[in-house]
């Protein structure tokens, strides 16, 4: 029991896909600019994760080793299209915002590193467990990410106005720099350093 | 079975294949009915925000759609509207999706290489007009338009004043163009400049264009230009040829000539 507690929960800040395996960074560039599509990003990207690592471990004894990487690919890619079709028919306004990102949850580092590194070699029911909690570290770091640049780029959480804007009449000037890219490299650098700072055992050995 | 051998490979590969592709299939076909609609909503939201009758959220839009829009289907050659009992089957003005129509030959004219500014190969031969109506005075006209951007064809609308020369919104509501990149077109700052342009000069002639760059605010031509969105010199291209392509002969200029005729003033009643 303890070591499923641990499957689940190591990957949260201890072995975080994002901060500690530096996987993933490409959309949590992406899809951060505001909290709502940071939420609906992480979902997705937990329930791929999750069931990718049951599906793959479920099978790991009937994997041939020559198409291993294009049965896993398989197995991702349907999840991912059909979390996108989902999305699509539920949440139609944030599809729209997420676009592309979606579909390229297949490329996700997270999830094919997982597969490999984890579901291959395990049972079932921990594989499954290891992909919920690499997704829940991924969300983590999403909201921070997101939670951030929503409220400094526009002065909002999940499209309500918290800080008064100055064109409206209030006095905060939002900074445009949070809603490019860019800016999610910067915080990302700080967590990780922050981590870091916490958990010293985190630093490679130079 | 060992797992190297070819049968075990084949038979992996196969049942993986079967089961994915059963699974993707019924997703995509249980939710296509909600997809759909989604869709029709989100065209009924883009007609009204094009016609300046969205004001918050959680209204019901085909409400406000019933009271405000008159949707007439147009003859683009004859730039008259077609009465309803004259329509082919399968065109009618509050369902009408250009997106279904486009590649049906029966109700399309192929355009010829030097026609084809938009790149949209063949021009439909009826396109719905919406009228916004309020205390029965038309107050705008919304206009469909399409063409291919960079990667993909775009659909949006445009919307006159009465004077049939003010541009009120421009709006698109389907694209495939690089997010963040030409992807902003439908970013509300672009669209703003639109508004209040002049698309005609006094005496009627096409005039509107996206220029590279900034407009120059002191030039006399400044009414009639429109900021390029920087980094997307082909999408920024795309917009300009699709509005010059829709609002000349080939599109909605015989219809703009003809309303103009009846209603000198601009000011039209329903």
């Amino acid at each position: 029991m303890s070591k499923n507690k641990t499957i689940l929960a190591n990957p949260i800040f201890n072995e975080n896909p994002i901060a500690f395996q530096i996987l993933g960074i490409c959309s949590a560039l992406a899809v951060t600019s505001k909290l709502e599509t940071s939420i609906v990003m992480s979902l997705a990207v937990t329930f791929v994760l999750a069931f990718s690592n049951l599906a793959v471990s479920l099978i790991r004894h009937h994997i041939p080793g020559s198409v291993r990487i294009i049965v896993e690919m398989t197995i991702i890619a349907s999840l991912v299209i059909i979390a996108d079709q989902i999305i699509k028919a539920f949440a139609y306004d944030i599809s729209k915002q997420l676009s592309v990102y979606v579909g390229l949850i297949i490329t996700n580092c997270i999830i094919m590193g997982r597969a490999e590194a984890f579901a291959l070699k395990n049972p079932p029911v921990q594989s499954f467990l290891d992909g919920i909690g690499n997704g829940l570290g991924y969300t983590v770091i999403l909201l921070s990410v997101g939670f951030v640049r929503e409220l400094i780029g526009s002065g909002k959480l999940l499209g309500i106005p918290v800080l008064p804007l100055h064109t409206e009449g209030g006095w905060y000037v939002p900074n445009g720099l949070f809603l490019l890219p860019p800016s999610a490299f910067f915080l990302i650098g700080l967590i990780i350093w922050g981590l870091r700072t916490w958990k010293p055992d985190q630093i490679e050995e130079q | 079975m060992k797992n190297e051998s070819t049968m075990k490979i084949l038979g992996v590969a196969l049942v993986v294949c079967l089961v994915c592709a059963i699974l993707v299939a019924t997703t995509a076909v249980t939710l296509k009915p909600i997809q759909k609609q989604n869709q029709e909503t989100d065209r009924l939201k883009n007609i009204l925000s094009a016609g300046g009758l969205l004001t918050d959220e959680g209204q019901d839009l085909h409400l406000i759609y019933k009271q405000n829009i008159r949707a007439e289907i147009i003859d683009l050659e004859q730039g008259s509207p077609v009465p309803e009992a004259d329509l082919p089957d399968g065109i009618q003005p509050d369902r009408f999706d250009i997106r279904e129509i486009a590649g049906d030959a029966t109700v399309t004219r192929p355009l010829a290489p030097d026609e084809d500014l938009a790149q949209i190969k063949q021009v439909p031969k009826y396109m719905v007009v919406y009228h916004v109506i309020r205390d029965s005075m038309v107050q705008k006209h919304i206009f469909p338009v399409y063409g291919k951007g960079l990667w993909s064809t775009m659909y949006g609308f445009i919307a006159l004043a009465p004077d049939l020369r003010t541009i009120k919104a421009f709006t698109f509501y389907d694209h495939g163009e690089t997010p963040g990149l030409g992807g902003e077109v439908d970013n509300p700052r672009w669209k703003k400049y639109w508004i209040d342009k002049l698309a005609f000069n006094a005496s009627g002639e096409l005039k509107i264009e996206v220029i590279k760059g900034q407009v120059d605010a002191e030039s006399p031509e400044a009414a009639y230009q429109v900021d390029g969105l920087s980094g997307s010199t082909l999408t920024t291209r795309g917009v300009h040829n699709l509005v010059r392509f829709w609002l000349g002969e080939q599109g909605w200029g015989p219809y703009i000539r003809n309303l103009k005729q009846m209603n000198p003033a601009g000011q039209g009643d329903a």
